[in-house]
Protein backbone atom coordinates (compact mmCIF):
# COMPACT_ATOMS: atom_id res chain seq x y z
CA UNK A 1 0.00 0.00 0.00
CA UNK A 2 3.23 2.30 0.58
CA UNK A 3 4.68 1.44 -1.98
CA UNK A 4 1.47 2.17 -4.29
CA UNK A 5 1.20 5.72 -3.26
CA UNK A 6 5.07 6.44 -3.41
CA UNK A 7 4.74 4.84 -7.40
CA UNK A 8 1.70 7.32 -7.81
CA UNK A 9 4.05 9.69 -6.50
CA UNK A 10 6.72 9.61 -8.60
CA UNK A 11 4.49 9.71 -11.56
CA UNK A 12 2.93 12.86 -10.65
CA UNK A 13 6.50 14.42 -9.44
CA UNK A 14 7.78 13.20 -13.09
CA UNK A 15 4.60 14.66 -14.88
CA UNK A 16 5.38 18.23 -13.05
CA UNK A 17 9.22 17.83 -14.77
CA UNK A 18 8.39 16.96 -17.70
CA UNK A 19 5.54 19.55 -17.89
CA UNK A 20 8.21 22.04 -15.81
CA UNK A 21 10.68 21.19 -18.76
CA UNK A 22 8.68 22.66 -21.68
CA UNK A 23 10.50 25.23 -23.25
CA UNK A 24 9.53 27.20 -26.90
CA UNK A 25 12.81 26.50 -28.22
CA UNK A 26 13.66 25.91 -31.27
CA UNK A 27 15.62 22.23 -31.46
CA UNK A 28 12.77 20.60 -28.64
CA UNK A 29 10.19 21.99 -31.33
CA UNK A 30 12.67 19.95 -34.27
CA UNK A 31 13.01 16.57 -31.83
CA UNK A 32 9.05 17.07 -31.64
CA UNK A 33 8.55 17.49 -35.32
CA UNK A 34 10.80 14.22 -35.62
CA UNK A 35 8.88 12.12 -32.80
CA UNK A 36 5.23 13.25 -33.91
CA UNK A 37 6.62 11.13 -36.91
CA UNK A 38 8.23 8.15 -35.40
CA UNK A 39 4.78 7.75 -32.85
CA UNK A 40 2.43 9.50 -34.82
CA UNK A 41 2.70 9.21 -39.10
CA UNK A 42 3.95 5.74 -38.68
CA UNK A 43 1.40 4.35 -36.65
CA UNK A 44 -1.23 5.33 -38.57
CA UNK A 45 -1.14 1.71 -41.05
CA UNK A 46 -1.91 -0.08 -37.59
CA UNK A 47 -5.35 2.21 -36.77
CA UNK A 48 -6.75 2.77 -39.75
CA UNK A 49 -6.63 -1.11 -40.69
CA UNK A 50 -8.07 -2.09 -37.01
CA UNK A 51 -10.57 0.72 -36.83
CA UNK A 52 -11.49 -1.19 -40.60
CA UNK A 53 -11.58 -4.59 -38.98
CA UNK A 54 -13.65 -3.13 -35.84
CA UNK A 55 -15.97 -2.13 -38.37
CA UNK A 56 -16.78 -4.68 -40.57
CA UNK A 57 -16.88 -6.99 -37.45
CA UNK A 58 -19.27 -4.59 -35.19
CA UNK A 59 -21.57 -4.00 -38.36
CA UNK A 60 -21.61 -7.65 -39.07
CA UNK A 61 -22.08 -8.76 -35.58
CA UNK A 62 -24.88 -5.97 -34.83
CA UNK A 63 -26.77 -6.92 -38.12
CA UNK A 64 -26.89 -10.05 -37.00
CA UNK A 65 -28.71 -9.10 -33.58
CA UNK A 66 -30.91 -6.48 -34.91
CA UNK A 67 -32.38 -8.71 -37.86
CA UNK A 68 -34.17 -10.55 -35.83
CA UNK A 69 -35.90 -7.57 -34.18
CA UNK A 70 -36.46 -6.07 -37.43
CA UNK A 71 -34.30 -3.22 -36.97
CA UNK A 72 -31.54 -3.43 -39.51
CA UNK A 73 -32.08 -0.11 -40.07
CA UNK A 74 -30.79 0.93 -36.55
CA UNK A 75 -27.30 -0.22 -37.86
CA UNK A 76 -25.81 3.10 -37.97
CA UNK A 77 -26.83 4.08 -34.53
CA UNK A 78 -25.61 0.89 -32.80
CA UNK A 79 -22.14 1.33 -34.73
CA UNK A 80 -21.99 4.53 -34.14
CA UNK A 81 -22.29 5.27 -30.50
CA UNK A 82 -20.42 2.12 -29.88
CA UNK A 83 -17.17 3.36 -31.70
CA UNK A 84 -17.63 7.07 -30.54
CA UNK A 85 -18.22 6.56 -26.99
CA UNK A 86 -16.28 3.18 -26.12
CA UNK A 87 -14.17 1.56 -28.90
CA UNK A 88 -12.65 4.23 -30.93
CA UNK A 89 -10.73 6.08 -28.00
CA UNK A 90 -9.86 3.07 -26.30
CA UNK A 91 -8.57 0.71 -28.71
CA UNK A 92 -6.85 3.53 -30.13
CA UNK A 93 -4.93 4.58 -27.15
CA UNK A 94 -4.02 0.36 -25.66
CA UNK A 95 -2.93 -0.29 -29.87
CA UNK A 96 -0.85 2.71 -29.45
CA UNK A 97 0.19 1.95 -26.41
CA UNK A 98 1.44 -1.58 -28.00
CA UNK A 99 2.65 0.48 -31.28
CA UNK A 100 4.74 3.49 -29.78
CA UNK A 101 4.33 3.14 -25.96
CA UNK A 102 6.99 0.38 -26.02
CA UNK A 103 9.02 1.21 -28.59
CA UNK A 104 9.23 4.47 -26.23
CA UNK A 105 9.84 2.78 -22.83
CA UNK A 106 12.81 0.89 -24.59
CA UNK A 107 14.09 3.30 -26.47
CA UNK A 108 14.39 5.11 -23.43
CA UNK A 109 15.49 2.24 -20.78
CA UNK A 110 18.51 1.78 -23.67
CA UNK A 111 19.00 5.16 -23.23
CA UNK A 112 19.23 4.81 -19.68
CA UNK A 113 21.48 1.71 -19.73
CA UNK A 114 24.42 2.84 -21.78
CA UNK A 115 24.39 5.87 -19.42
CA UNK A 116 23.73 8.06 -22.69
CA UNK A 117 20.79 9.94 -20.07
CA UNK A 118 23.55 10.49 -17.58
CA UNK A 119 25.94 11.73 -20.20
CA UNK A 120 23.57 14.51 -20.91
CA UNK A 121 23.55 15.27 -17.45
CA UNK A 122 26.95 15.71 -17.85
CA UNK A 123 26.64 18.04 -20.59
CA UNK A 124 24.65 20.03 -19.15
CA UNK A 125 21.73 18.97 -21.05
CA UNK A 126 18.72 18.48 -19.26
CA UNK A 127 17.52 14.67 -20.44
CA UNK A 128 14.37 15.33 -19.45
CA UNK A 129 13.44 18.26 -21.54
CA UNK A 130 15.97 16.85 -24.34
CA UNK A 131 14.58 12.66 -24.74
CA UNK A 132 11.27 12.85 -22.66
CA UNK A 133 9.56 16.07 -23.48
CA UNK A 134 9.40 15.75 -27.35
CA UNK A 135 7.96 12.39 -26.93
CA UNK A 136 5.62 13.39 -24.21
CA UNK A 137 4.36 16.45 -26.30
CA UNK A 138 4.57 14.07 -29.70
CA UNK A 139 1.74 11.50 -28.13
CA UNK A 140 -0.54 14.09 -26.77
CA UNK A 141 -0.83 15.61 -30.24
CA UNK A 142 -0.96 12.25 -31.98
CA UNK A 143 -3.47 10.00 -29.93
CA UNK A 144 -6.37 12.46 -30.53
CA UNK A 145 -5.61 12.51 -34.70
CA UNK A 146 -5.23 9.05 -34.45
CA UNK A 147 -8.43 8.57 -32.98
CA UNK A 148 -9.67 10.70 -35.78
CA UNK A 149 -8.26 7.94 -38.18
CA UNK A 150 -9.80 5.09 -36.58
CA UNK A 151 -12.95 6.26 -36.10
CA UNK A 152 -13.33 7.64 -39.62
CA UNK A 153 -11.88 3.78 -40.73
CA UNK A 154 -14.47 2.40 -38.57
CA UNK A 155 -17.54 3.97 -39.90
CA UNK A 156 -16.34 3.74 -43.39
CA UNK A 157 -15.95 0.24 -43.33
CA UNK A 158 -19.39 -0.53 -41.33
CA UNK A 159 -21.22 1.96 -44.43
CA UNK A 160 -19.16 -0.49 -46.87
CA UNK A 161 -20.23 -3.73 -44.84
CA UNK A 162 -23.66 -1.93 -44.51
CA UNK A 163 -24.57 -1.20 -47.93
CA UNK A 164 -22.67 -3.58 -50.28
CA UNK A 165 -22.29 -7.10 -48.64
CA UNK A 166 -25.82 -6.95 -46.08
CA UNK A 167 -28.02 -4.86 -48.16
CA UNK A 168 -29.12 -1.95 -45.89
CA UNK A 169 -29.50 1.08 -47.77
CA UNK A 170 -27.15 3.64 -47.36
CA UNK A 171 -29.49 6.39 -47.04
CA UNK A 172 -30.79 4.81 -43.83
CA UNK A 173 -27.13 4.22 -42.16
CA UNK A 174 -26.17 7.89 -42.73
CA UNK A 175 -29.27 9.31 -41.31
CA UNK A 176 -29.80 7.21 -38.48
CA UNK A 177 -25.96 8.10 -37.49
CA UNK A 178 -26.56 11.64 -37.98
CA UNK A 179 -29.30 11.52 -35.86
CA UNK A 180 -27.92 9.80 -33.32
CA UNK A 181 -24.64 10.78 -32.86
CA UNK A 182 -24.73 14.55 -30.82
CA UNK A 183 -21.77 16.58 -31.97
CA UNK A 184 -20.56 17.61 -28.28
CA UNK A 185 -22.27 14.85 -26.60
CA UNK A 186 -20.63 11.98 -28.33
CA UNK A 187 -18.41 13.44 -30.80
CA UNK A 188 -17.01 15.98 -28.67
CA UNK A 189 -16.23 13.78 -25.56
CA UNK A 190 -14.56 10.83 -27.70
CA UNK A 191 -11.93 13.39 -28.28
CA UNK A 192 -11.72 14.59 -24.45
CA UNK A 193 -10.95 11.00 -23.77
CA UNK A 194 -8.24 10.33 -26.10
CA UNK A 195 -6.91 13.42 -24.89
CA UNK A 196 -6.48 12.11 -21.23
CA UNK A 197 -5.98 8.77 -22.60
CA UNK A 198 -2.67 10.23 -24.69
CA UNK A 199 -1.63 11.82 -21.41
CA UNK A 200 -1.54 9.10 -18.88
CA UNK A 201 0.14 6.52 -22.45
CA UNK A 202 3.15 9.14 -22.86
CA UNK A 203 3.45 9.48 -18.45
CA UNK A 204 3.76 5.77 -18.25
CA UNK A 205 5.56 4.96 -20.89
CA UNK A 206 8.22 8.07 -20.80
CA UNK A 207 8.45 7.62 -16.65
CA UNK A 208 8.65 3.47 -16.70
CA UNK A 209 11.85 3.72 -19.40
CA UNK A 210 13.21 6.76 -18.33
CA UNK A 211 13.27 4.90 -14.71
CA UNK A 212 14.19 1.47 -15.87
CA UNK A 213 17.20 -0.05 -14.74
CA UNK A 214 20.34 0.05 -16.06
CA UNK A 215 20.70 -3.79 -17.34
CA UNK A 216 18.72 -5.33 -20.21
CA UNK A 217 16.66 -6.73 -18.21
CA UNK A 218 15.95 -3.29 -16.77
CA UNK A 219 15.14 -2.70 -20.27
CA UNK A 220 12.74 -5.20 -20.77
CA UNK A 221 11.16 -5.07 -17.82
CA UNK A 222 10.36 -1.22 -18.74
CA UNK A 223 9.22 -2.72 -21.92
CA UNK A 224 6.61 -5.51 -20.68
CA UNK A 225 5.18 -2.19 -18.04
CA UNK A 226 4.85 0.33 -20.37
CA UNK A 227 2.53 -1.83 -22.42
CA UNK A 228 0.74 -3.39 -19.18
CA UNK A 229 0.12 -0.47 -17.40
CA UNK A 230 -0.62 1.54 -20.28
CA UNK A 231 -3.36 -0.22 -21.56
CA UNK A 232 -4.95 -1.58 -18.19
CA UNK A 233 -4.83 2.45 -16.80
CA UNK A 234 -6.61 3.33 -20.30
CA UNK A 235 -9.32 0.78 -19.29
CA UNK A 236 -9.71 2.33 -15.95
CA UNK A 237 -9.83 5.36 -16.91
CA UNK A 238 -12.36 4.83 -19.36
CA UNK A 239 -14.88 3.35 -17.10
CA UNK A 240 -14.11 5.83 -14.77
CA UNK A 241 -14.96 8.86 -18.16
CA UNK A 242 -17.55 7.22 -18.99
CA UNK A 243 -19.22 6.65 -15.73
CA UNK A 244 -19.08 10.65 -15.51
CA UNK A 245 -19.59 12.19 -18.77
CA UNK A 246 -22.43 10.29 -19.60
CA UNK B 1 17.87 16.78 -38.08
CA UNK B 2 14.29 16.70 -39.32
CA UNK B 3 14.77 15.68 -42.83
CA UNK B 4 12.51 17.12 -45.31
CA UNK B 5 10.66 13.29 -45.93
CA UNK B 6 10.07 13.23 -42.03
CA UNK B 7 8.22 17.09 -42.18
CA UNK B 8 6.33 16.16 -44.87
CA UNK B 9 5.11 12.85 -43.17
CA UNK B 10 4.51 14.56 -40.29
CA UNK B 11 2.37 17.47 -41.95
CA UNK B 12 0.18 14.61 -43.97
CA UNK B 13 -0.19 13.02 -41.06
CA UNK B 14 -1.73 16.16 -38.80
CA UNK B 15 -3.88 16.84 -42.12
CA UNK B 16 -5.00 13.75 -42.23
CA UNK B 17 -5.91 13.64 -38.30
CA UNK B 18 -7.84 16.88 -38.71
CA UNK B 19 -9.64 15.70 -42.31
CA UNK B 20 -10.52 12.44 -40.56
CA UNK B 21 -11.94 14.68 -37.89
CA UNK B 22 -14.38 17.55 -40.26
CA UNK B 23 -15.13 14.66 -42.20
CA UNK B 24 -16.84 12.93 -39.10
CA UNK B 25 -18.04 16.01 -37.86
CA UNK B 26 -20.02 17.08 -40.82
CA UNK B 27 -20.90 13.14 -41.65
CA UNK B 28 -21.89 11.56 -38.65
CA UNK B 29 -22.77 13.97 -36.16
CA UNK B 30 -25.87 16.18 -36.08
CA UNK B 31 -23.74 18.96 -36.24
CA UNK B 32 -25.88 20.24 -39.38
CA UNK B 33 -28.92 20.66 -37.60
CA UNK B 34 -26.43 22.37 -34.89
CA UNK B 35 -25.28 25.27 -37.29
CA UNK B 36 -27.96 25.20 -39.65
CA UNK B 37 -29.10 28.76 -40.05
CA UNK B 38 -31.14 30.80 -37.83
CA UNK B 39 -34.18 29.28 -34.95
CA UNK B 40 -36.61 30.42 -32.41
CA UNK B 41 -38.25 28.72 -29.65
CA UNK B 42 -41.26 27.99 -29.13
CA UNK B 43 -43.30 26.15 -25.80
CA UNK B 44 -46.16 23.75 -26.22
CA UNK B 45 -47.94 22.34 -23.02
CA UNK B 46 -48.98 18.69 -23.06
CA UNK B 47 -50.79 16.38 -20.60
CA UNK B 48 -49.28 13.78 -21.56
CA UNK B 49 -45.49 13.67 -23.17
CA UNK B 50 -45.15 10.20 -23.47
CA UNK B 51 -41.51 8.78 -23.81
CA UNK B 52 -40.59 11.95 -25.81
CA UNK B 53 -36.91 12.80 -25.31
CA UNK B 54 -35.03 15.87 -25.63
CA UNK B 55 -33.41 15.86 -29.28
CA UNK B 56 -35.95 13.75 -30.54
CA UNK B 57 -37.24 15.59 -34.25
CA UNK B 58 -40.33 17.96 -35.00
CA UNK B 59 -41.75 17.49 -38.43
CA UNK B 60 -44.30 18.73 -40.57
CA UNK B 61 -46.10 16.57 -43.02
CA UNK B 62 -42.88 13.59 -42.46
CA UNK B 63 -40.48 16.80 -42.95
CA UNK B 64 -38.02 17.53 -40.25
CA UNK B 65 -38.34 20.91 -39.41
CA UNK B 66 -36.41 21.03 -35.40
CA UNK B 67 -36.05 19.37 -32.69
CA UNK B 68 -37.32 19.26 -29.09
CA UNK B 69 -34.93 21.04 -26.87
CA UNK B 70 -36.48 20.39 -23.26
CA UNK B 71 -38.86 18.90 -21.29
CA UNK B 72 -39.78 19.93 -17.67
CA UNK B 73 -43.03 19.68 -15.06
CA UNK B 74 -44.70 22.73 -15.26
CA UNK B 75 -46.73 24.05 -11.94
CA UNK B 76 -49.95 22.39 -13.60
CA UNK B 77 -47.96 18.97 -13.82
CA UNK B 78 -47.99 19.24 -17.44
CA UNK B 79 -45.54 18.64 -19.48
CA UNK B 80 -43.78 21.52 -20.78
CA UNK B 81 -41.80 20.89 -24.01
CA UNK B 82 -39.67 23.86 -25.50
CA UNK B 83 -39.36 23.07 -29.58
CA UNK B 84 -36.21 24.50 -30.89
CA UNK B 85 -38.06 25.53 -34.98
CA UNK B 86 -35.55 26.44 -38.14
CA UNK B 87 -36.21 29.67 -39.58
CA UNK B 88 -35.73 27.97 -43.02
CA UNK B 89 -38.89 25.90 -42.65
CA UNK B 90 -41.21 29.48 -42.89
CA UNK B 91 -43.46 30.73 -40.53
CA UNK B 92 -46.03 29.35 -39.30
CA UNK B 93 -49.74 30.38 -38.18
CA UNK B 94 -50.63 31.18 -34.89
CA UNK B 95 -52.87 28.60 -34.36
CA UNK B 96 -50.74 25.85 -35.53
CA UNK B 97 -51.56 22.27 -33.59
CA UNK B 98 -48.66 20.25 -31.91
CA UNK B 99 -49.28 16.07 -31.41
CA UNK B 100 -46.90 13.80 -30.27
CA UNK B 101 -46.23 10.73 -32.53
CA UNK B 102 -44.81 7.48 -32.50
CA UNK B 103 -42.81 6.39 -35.98
CA UNK B 104 -44.28 2.71 -36.77
CA UNK B 105 -45.20 0.70 -33.61
CA UNK B 106 -42.29 0.53 -31.51
CA UNK B 107 -40.56 3.40 -33.43
CA UNK B 108 -38.96 7.03 -31.77
CA UNK B 109 -41.63 9.62 -29.94
CA UNK B 110 -41.46 13.12 -32.41
CA UNK B 111 -43.46 15.85 -32.45
CA UNK B 112 -46.00 16.81 -35.40
CA UNK B 113 -46.76 19.67 -36.34
CA UNK B 114 -50.25 20.41 -38.34
CA UNK B 115 -50.34 24.35 -39.48
CA UNK B 116 -53.82 26.49 -38.81
CA UNK B 117 -55.08 29.02 -41.09
CA UNK B 118 -53.97 32.12 -38.73
CA UNK B 119 -52.49 34.71 -40.43
CA UNK B 120 -50.47 35.95 -37.41
CA UNK B 121 -47.40 33.50 -37.10
CA UNK B 122 -45.97 31.78 -34.24
CA UNK B 123 -42.94 34.56 -33.01
CA UNK B 124 -40.05 33.18 -30.82
CA UNK B 125 -41.21 32.21 -26.92
CA UNK B 126 -44.88 32.35 -28.21
CA UNK B 127 -47.11 29.12 -26.75
CA UNK B 128 -48.71 26.24 -29.03
CA UNK B 129 -52.13 26.41 -27.55
CA UNK B 130 -53.76 23.00 -29.64
CA UNK B 131 -51.99 20.39 -28.49
CA UNK B 132 -52.82 16.36 -28.23
CA UNK B 133 -50.64 14.07 -25.78
CA UNK B 134 -48.80 11.24 -26.35
CA UNK B 135 -51.00 7.69 -26.77
CA UNK B 136 -50.12 5.16 -24.20
CA UNK B 137 -50.42 1.79 -25.79
CA UNK B 138 -51.32 0.39 -22.15
CA UNK B 139 -53.97 2.93 -22.09
CA UNK B 140 -55.06 2.45 -25.51
CA UNK B 141 -55.36 -1.55 -24.59
CA UNK B 142 -57.15 -1.12 -21.58
CA UNK B 143 -59.54 1.01 -22.84
CA UNK B 144 -60.43 -0.64 -25.50
CA UNK B 145 -61.15 -3.76 -23.40
CA UNK B 146 -63.34 -1.95 -21.10
CA UNK B 147 -65.16 -0.48 -24.58
CA UNK B 148 -65.50 -4.37 -25.29
CA UNK B 149 -67.32 -5.45 -21.71
CA UNK B 150 -69.51 -2.74 -21.24
CA UNK B 151 -70.87 -3.16 -25.26
CA UNK B 152 -73.42 -5.70 -26.01
CA UNK B 153 -71.74 -8.55 -26.48
CA UNK B 154 -70.41 -9.06 -23.36
CA UNK B 155 -69.95 -12.91 -23.58
CA UNK B 156 -67.09 -12.69 -25.66
CA UNK B 157 -64.79 -10.21 -23.14
CA UNK B 158 -65.99 -12.89 -20.11
CA UNK B 159 -66.74 -10.08 -17.98
CA UNK B 160 -69.06 -10.99 -14.89
CA UNK B 161 -72.06 -8.73 -15.89
CA UNK B 162 -75.19 -11.31 -16.01
CA UNK B 163 -77.57 -10.84 -19.38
Amino acid sequence: MREMIAALGRFGLFLLRILGAIRPSRSQWRDTVRQIYVIGARSVPIIAVGGAFVGLVMTLQGYRALVTFGAGNALGTMLSLTVFRELGPVLTAILFCGRAGSAMAAELGLMRATDQITSLSMMAIDPVGKVVVPRFVATVISVPLLTAVFIAFSILAGWFQAEFLLGVDGGYFWASLQSSVDLWEDYGQAFVKSAVFGVFCALIATHVGFHARPTPEGTSVATTQAVVYGSLMVLFLDFLLSATLY
Amino acid sequence: MASPKTEWSVGAFILMGFACALVLAFASTNSGDRMGGASYRVVANFTNAGDLKARAPVKIAGVKVGEIESIVLDENFDARVTLRLARSAGELPADTGAAIFTSGLLGERYVGLSPGGDPEPLGDGDEILLTQPAVVLEQLIGKFLFNAGSGDDADASGSSRSR
